[in-house]
């Protein structure tokens, strides 16, 4: 197991985030003023949960 | 009558946004009801219980977002659905108007902001993993908001985030502080000096508010999810967090907080306290939990004690449990509400946004009204009369926004209490912060102060009691709020254990109160 002892300074003094889900996340951080970009994501392989776990792992490989 | 849909193939729209629509819809002229819904085969049955899964919406697939609106009339039908479509499109337009094209996938945003260092993950649980899987692999923290994620896929995301030395918040993280950033369903607090690691969103809340009250502030908040310290997870996440607490030079003080872990867990998690040094507070809220300091470390039972052992020891003061802020007040309180409910049977219903908040109302409660004596779907017992819900619970958010953003099911739930003649206290929370609703206390006031005319209208006396979890600089307004729901006949106050204690004062034996309160209560 990494250490977790430097976690904060590895962290940075900014925190810059990818919000992939509900929209209003991004909304407020943005109106916060931290850095964000909101994926426009959709549900892959047409939305059938157990088919997007298959693609998951292909893409992995 | 008319029922009218529109069906927009391959137009994905998160839950939250979906909620916001229908409530803008509703609104119309002559609309009665309406539905604004992916898909999905849990949203076609949310659909055809409320009548309004028309052949379109049934023909609809999981990627198709499905608009139902009955109105009075066909023309003010159609003006709901154009005005649908026109909030859609202007939506989108604010989207693309913000600048960069929107990325489509996680890989590409991740490219596209340089240095990015957190993914905040809150799509359908059964999606989630794959997303965080990335994000790790990219070397992004992650925050996993999403609930309904495996218990396999946990472990094994845990595993590879601590391959790496990156945190992986959750599943079912609601809340954390990072370099001061507030994430997800999270309250307006200053930075300060005490770290938080929680395996609970709501009852991180409620301490990080109180120690706003109090003048204190945060350096990090860590969140866990629920099952981080199960057997199988081990507290892989807490372990981690609590390592990076105890090197963070701005964090002087550590406060956990959470569910009683497996006994093998707790015993690891204390000696890792110790090990770090710093002075720290334990919330594991439980049954059978005893209040007491050994060493660096206190135990506490409450979350408001949480707060307070965190400030006394933030100023080298001795620490004892609170009961109530304002002992006199209260005595005045309990003995109207106790003179207008009469000596029949007496019952509290708990009807709870904050899961946590249920919980820690279940173990304040348990010991006042007696064992056995409180059900709902929290306590492991049917139990009676009294009764806490928690209406965010995984088994009542299926297919539906949780209690803290669309207060529909407590409003019913309210209404339910009210009719039945024991009800002699509502006890409810009301959560602020980013990412609540925008007036969670005007959403439910209407519903207590019809309860309260119900019951007078009955003979009855219903006292309504709560608190409110927020601050002064929450969006809502921690003012604000408390105003709206006093003008509603609620009693509030300063926090979730005062405001249970107080409604065991109310519908309890005579001696609870004279226990919490004094004699002359």
């Amino acid at each position: 197991m990494a250490d977790y002892r430097d976690l904060f300074t590895r962290l940075g003094p900014e925190l810059r985030v990818v919000n992939v889900g509900l929209e209003s996340f991004a909304e407020t951080l943005d109106g916060l003023g931290v850095p964000v970009l909101q994926v426009q994501w959709t549900p892959p392989a047409g939305g059938d949960p157990e088919r997007a776990r298959l693609l998951a792992l292909m893409e992995e490989d | 009558m008319t029922t009218r849909t529109t069906l927009r193939r391959s137009f994905y729209q998160d839950s939250v946004a979906l909620m916001g629509l229908a409530r803008e819809l509703r609104r119309g002229a002559g609309v009665r009801e309406t539905a604004a819904l992916m898909g999905t085969s849990a949203n076609q049955a949310l659909m055809a219980d409320a009548g309004l899964l028309t052949d379109e919406a049934r023909a609809a697939g999981p990627n198709d977002l499905v608009i139902v609106v009955r109105a009075d009339s066909a023309a003010e039908a159609e003006a709901a659905l154009a005005r649908a479509e026109f909030l859609l499109t202007a939506r989108r337009a604010r989207g693309e108007a913000s600048g960069r094209r929107l990325p489509r996938t996680l890989d590409s945003a991740v490219r596209q902001l340089e240095g990015a260092n957190l993914a905040l993950v809150s799509v359908p649980g059964v999606f989630a993993a794959a997303e965080a899987r990335k994000a790790l692999r990219r070397g992004l923290h992650v925050m996993l908001f999403s609930d309904n994620v495996a218990l396999e896929d946990e472990i094994a995301l845990k595993r590879q985030a601590a391959e790496r030395g990156l945190l992986l918040m959750g599943p079912d993280c609601g809340t954390a502080y990072l370099g001061g950033v507030p994430l997800g369903f999270a309250n307006a607090v200053p930075r300060g000096r005490i770290g938080l690691v929680a395996a609970s969103g709501t009852g991180l809340q409620q301490v990080v508010t109180l120690l706003a009250a109090a003048g204190e502030g945060v350096s990090q908040a860590v969140g866990v999810g629920g099952r981080d310290m199960s057997e199988a997870v081990g507290a892989a996440m807490t372990l981690a967090a609590l390592d990076a607490l105890g090197a963070d030079p701005a964090t002087e003080l550590i406060v956990v907080v959470g569910k009683p872990p497996a006994p093998a867990v707790r015993a690891m998690v204390e000696a890792r306290l110790r090990a770090l040094g710093k002075p720290a507070v334990v919330a594991m809220l439980g049954r059978g939990i005893a209040a007491g300091s050994s060493g660096a470390l206190t135990t506490v039972t409450t979350l408001e004690d949480a707060a307070a052992a965190a400030v006394a020891g933030r100023r080298g003061r001795a620490w004892e449990p609170h009961v109530f802020s304002d002992p006199a007040a209260a005595r005045q309180r309990v003995k109207e509400s106790r003179g207008a409910r009469g000596p029949g049977a007496a019952a509290v219903r708990g009807l709870f946004a904050g899961g946590t908040l249920a919980y820690e109302a279940l173990l304040v409660l348990e010991p006042l009204l007696g064992a056995g004596t409180v059900g709902g779907n929290l306590s492991g017992h049917g139990g009676g009369p009294h009764r806490v819900l928690d209406l965010g619970a995984d088994e009542l958010t299926v297919g539906r926004a949780h209690p803290m953003l669309d207060a529909t099911l407590r409003v019913e739930e309210i209404e339910r209490a009210a009719k039945e003649p024991d009800t002699t206290v509502l006890l409810v929370d009301v959560v602020l912060g980013h990412g609540a609703a925008p007036d969670p206390a005007g959403d439910i006031a209407p519903a207590l102060e019809a309860a309260r005319r119900h019951a007078r209208a009955h003979g009855r006396g219903l006292a309504v009691v709560g608190s409110v979890v927020g601050t002064a600089a929450d969006p809502q307004g921690l003012a604000a709020q408390t105003a709206r729901l006093e003008a509603a006949g609620v009693w509030v106050l300063p926090s979730n254990a005062q405001a249970a204690r107080a409604a065991a004062c109310i519908a309890g034996e005579p001696r609870v109160a004279e226990a919490l309160l004094g004699g002359s209560a």
